[in-house]
């Protein structure tokens, strides 16, 4: 299973390497440079900045020192804000996003895994039809609408939560609230759906006629294997959540990656376009390999890198 | 002395949302201490719900309307959940016919076992439930029980799951097996053994058996009595040589004549024409009336009555009413 790990490290390394790639041309090849304003720069000025930026070497030349910079993890100087590096950026900036991803993750699966339990075990009760309209609705508001939602009544209506920015728990509320809306009612609705048809398959007859009781039968026998479908779509999630709360942050005003990232493109800020894109997908790919260390470890049929004996 | 199992007049039906589903129907059996009784039937006769109805565990949407199931002579169908959940694995126990997949892939043989002992048999220890585990392992022929015990069912073949199965469903010694069709999944070799092994194990342990199946080769190999299920009813019960030499209800002459028998022609088979009747309708004659050659005008109108010869041999049809006369 070591050996499986550093190997799967090693694949993320040349990933990471083509997804660098693949960004560093993309981003030279639309019209337009960082330096770009509405009244043009005295050409001077951009030709000294350029020089600075070693943006006027041949382009080949430009990718190979990038390249040799971000091997040693430095991701450059931002082009738009003068004296800050990208990595400074994200230093600052993702422990927010984090924090952010992390707590609506938290509500998402400690609420969602026992919604979904509860509305398998009561199909068609009321719980269930309680729980089938609310996640409908929330898997299918976009975030804006629920945080805008909730902003007007709990911030302006009622005003019991402060209606922007970050820092104190009163300001975390909100945001998680709308961040975790669509993650938690998914979970929920896979939750179910994997459970019923656990609780259906041979091995809980099994289970049930050896004389186990309904709770057990349950909470030992059903939830481990029903789970596993949640696991699989909880990595990808997370690295989504704590990358997409773009608009969430926008509108909260939080000083997060997500609003960094867009103003970066506006900004035609290269090395910080391509500093994040490298970073989010450091994310998305470590916490795929998490996802598969963690389902070897709860299903014993997964053996990592061991298809090929036998 | 009393029987060990006593089921009379069991009703048991599924609500749909087409109706009343009467799957088992008016269905009187009883069992003796350390007796195999075969019940046989096509897909969908009521089999695994008649048993199902002994275990209490009726699958969603199906109940059990009339009837007494006595065990050891107590009324299980009048028990609630938590006795009944007593009684499962201990007095009772079951095997199905998947082993592979009636197994809990993500737990080890050991734990799923040691379960029925912890559940059951709180008095042992930790060593004592260890050392009983590996003994039954060996008792049904697996080699290596310790290294079994910490195996997960996937790396295990359908014919050792099924042994592990029997394995842990003998585990408290129960006084009843009720085994729904163990070796229909399985390849004929590893048929044979699984029925030699119940067989053995079957002396050993003076355990009582109901064994479902639509096999009857296997019926032969190992059952005292047998049982003939269609639609929902018992239509004829015998001693397993009764039915084989003397079978009374056209039905089981159709079963046993469909038997592929090696001299029989090359791809010759004689199958009983048409299909089960629908569940669903209310009917008022013999459920086998429109597939039997020999049915009769009084057969459509009238169900008929269970007529028992001096040697225990039961069945239901008209041909064996005492005005009854075969005429050319």
């Amino acid at each position: 299973m070591f050996k499986y790990i550093l190997k799967r490290i090693a694949l993320s390394i040349v990933i990471v390497f083509v997804i660098a790639t693949i960004t560093f041309f993309l981003c030279h090849a639309i019209p337009g440079g960082p330096f770009d304003r509405e009244k043009p720069l005295n050409p001077t000025i951009l030709e000294n900045l350029n020089k600075k930026y070693n943006l006027d070497k041949p382009l080949g030349e430009q990718y190979i020192d990038y390249m040799v910079d971000v091997a040693k993890l430095d991701l450059g100087p931002s082009y738009y804000y003068t004296n800050q590096t990208v990595n400074d950026f994200i230093e600052r900036c993702f422990p927010v996003s984090f924090l952010l991803g992390v707590c609506a993750m938290l509500v998402a699966v400690v609420l969602g895994i026992p919604a979904g339990i509860i509305s398998a075990l009561k199909q068609n009760g009321w719980q269930d039809n309680i729980l089938k309209i609310l996640t409908t609705i929330l898997v299918s508001l976009p975030n804006f609408v629920i945080a805008s939602g909730l902003m007007y009544i709990l911030g302006y209506k009622l005003e019991l939560l402060p209606v922007a920015l970050w820092g104190t728990p009163q300001q975390m509320i909100m945001p998680v609230l709308a961040l975790s809306a669509y993650p938690l009612s998914y979970i929920t609705k896979m939750m179910k759906s994997s459970m019923l048809e656990v609780m259906s398959s041979d091995y809980i007859r099994t289970a049930r006629s050896k004389g186990v009781s309904k709770f057990m039968v349950t909470y030992k026998h059903a939830l481990k294997n029903a789970i596993l479908p949640v696991i699989t779509v909880m990595g990808p999630m997370f690295a989504g959540i704590i990358t997409g709360s773009l608009v969430v942050e926008k509108i909260f005003a939080i000083p997060g990656l997500g609003q960094q990232f867009t103003e970066a493109i506006f900004n035609r800020d290269y090395t910080m376009i391509m500093g994040l894109t490298i970073f989010y997908s450091i994310l998305l790919i470590s916490s795929i390999l998490i996802v598969d260390i963690v389902y070897a470890i709860v299903d014993p049929r997964i053996k990592l890198g061991k298809e090929k004996v036998e | 002395m009393s029987k060990l199992l006593t089921v009379n007049e069991l009703c048991t039906s599924f609500f749909t949302k087409f109706g009343e589903v009467k799957a088992v129907d008016h269905v009187s059996f009883e069992l003796d201490k350390g007796e195999v009784l075969a019940i046989v039937g096509e897909s969908g006769s009521g089999k695994s719900v008649t048993s199902m109805s002994i275990m209490g565990l009726v699958a969603k949407g199906g109940k059990i309307i009339s009837g007494e199931i006595i065990f050891e002579d107590e009324d299980l169908a009048k028990k609630s959940e938590k006795e009944l959940s007593k009684i499962r694995g201990k007095e009772i126990a079951m095997i199905f016919q998947d082993p592979m997949t009636c197994l809990n892939p993500v737990f080890t043989i050991g734990n799923q076992m040691e379960e029925v002992l912890k559940i059951h048999q709180k008095q042992l220890s930790k060593k004592e439930r260890h050392a009983k585990m590996v003994e039954m392992l060996e008792k049904v022929g697996l080699a290596n029980p310790l290294e079994r015990l910490k195996q997960y069912p996937h790396e295990l073949s359908g014919g050792m799951r099924q042994r592990i199965m029997i394995a842990m469903s003998l585990l408290c010694n129960p006084k009843l097996l009720i085994a729904d069709e163990p070796t229909t999944a399985l390849d004929v070799t590893i048929q044979a053994q699984i029925v030699d092994l119940m067989r053995d194990l079957k002396d050993e342990f003076n355990t009582a058996i109901i064994l479902i199946t639509h096999d009857l080769g296997v019926v032969a190999g190992i059952a005292d009595k047998v049982a003939v299920m269609y639609a929902g009813e018992i239509v004829e019960e015998a001693k397993v040589d009764d039915l084989y030499y003397h079978p009374l209800h056209p039905y089981t002459w159709g079963l046993l004549k469909a038997l592929p028998r090696l001299d029989m022609k090359e791809n010759e088979l004689r199958p009983i024409p048409g299909s089960t009747p629908d569940l669903l309708l209310e009917r008022k004659g013999c459920p086998f009336f429109d597939r039997c050659e020999y049915a009769m005008e009084c057969c459509k109108e009238h169900r008929p009555d269970k007529f028992v010869k001096e040697n225990g041999h039961s069945v239901k049809c008209w041909r064996y009413h005492e005005d009854f006369k075969e005429v050319e």
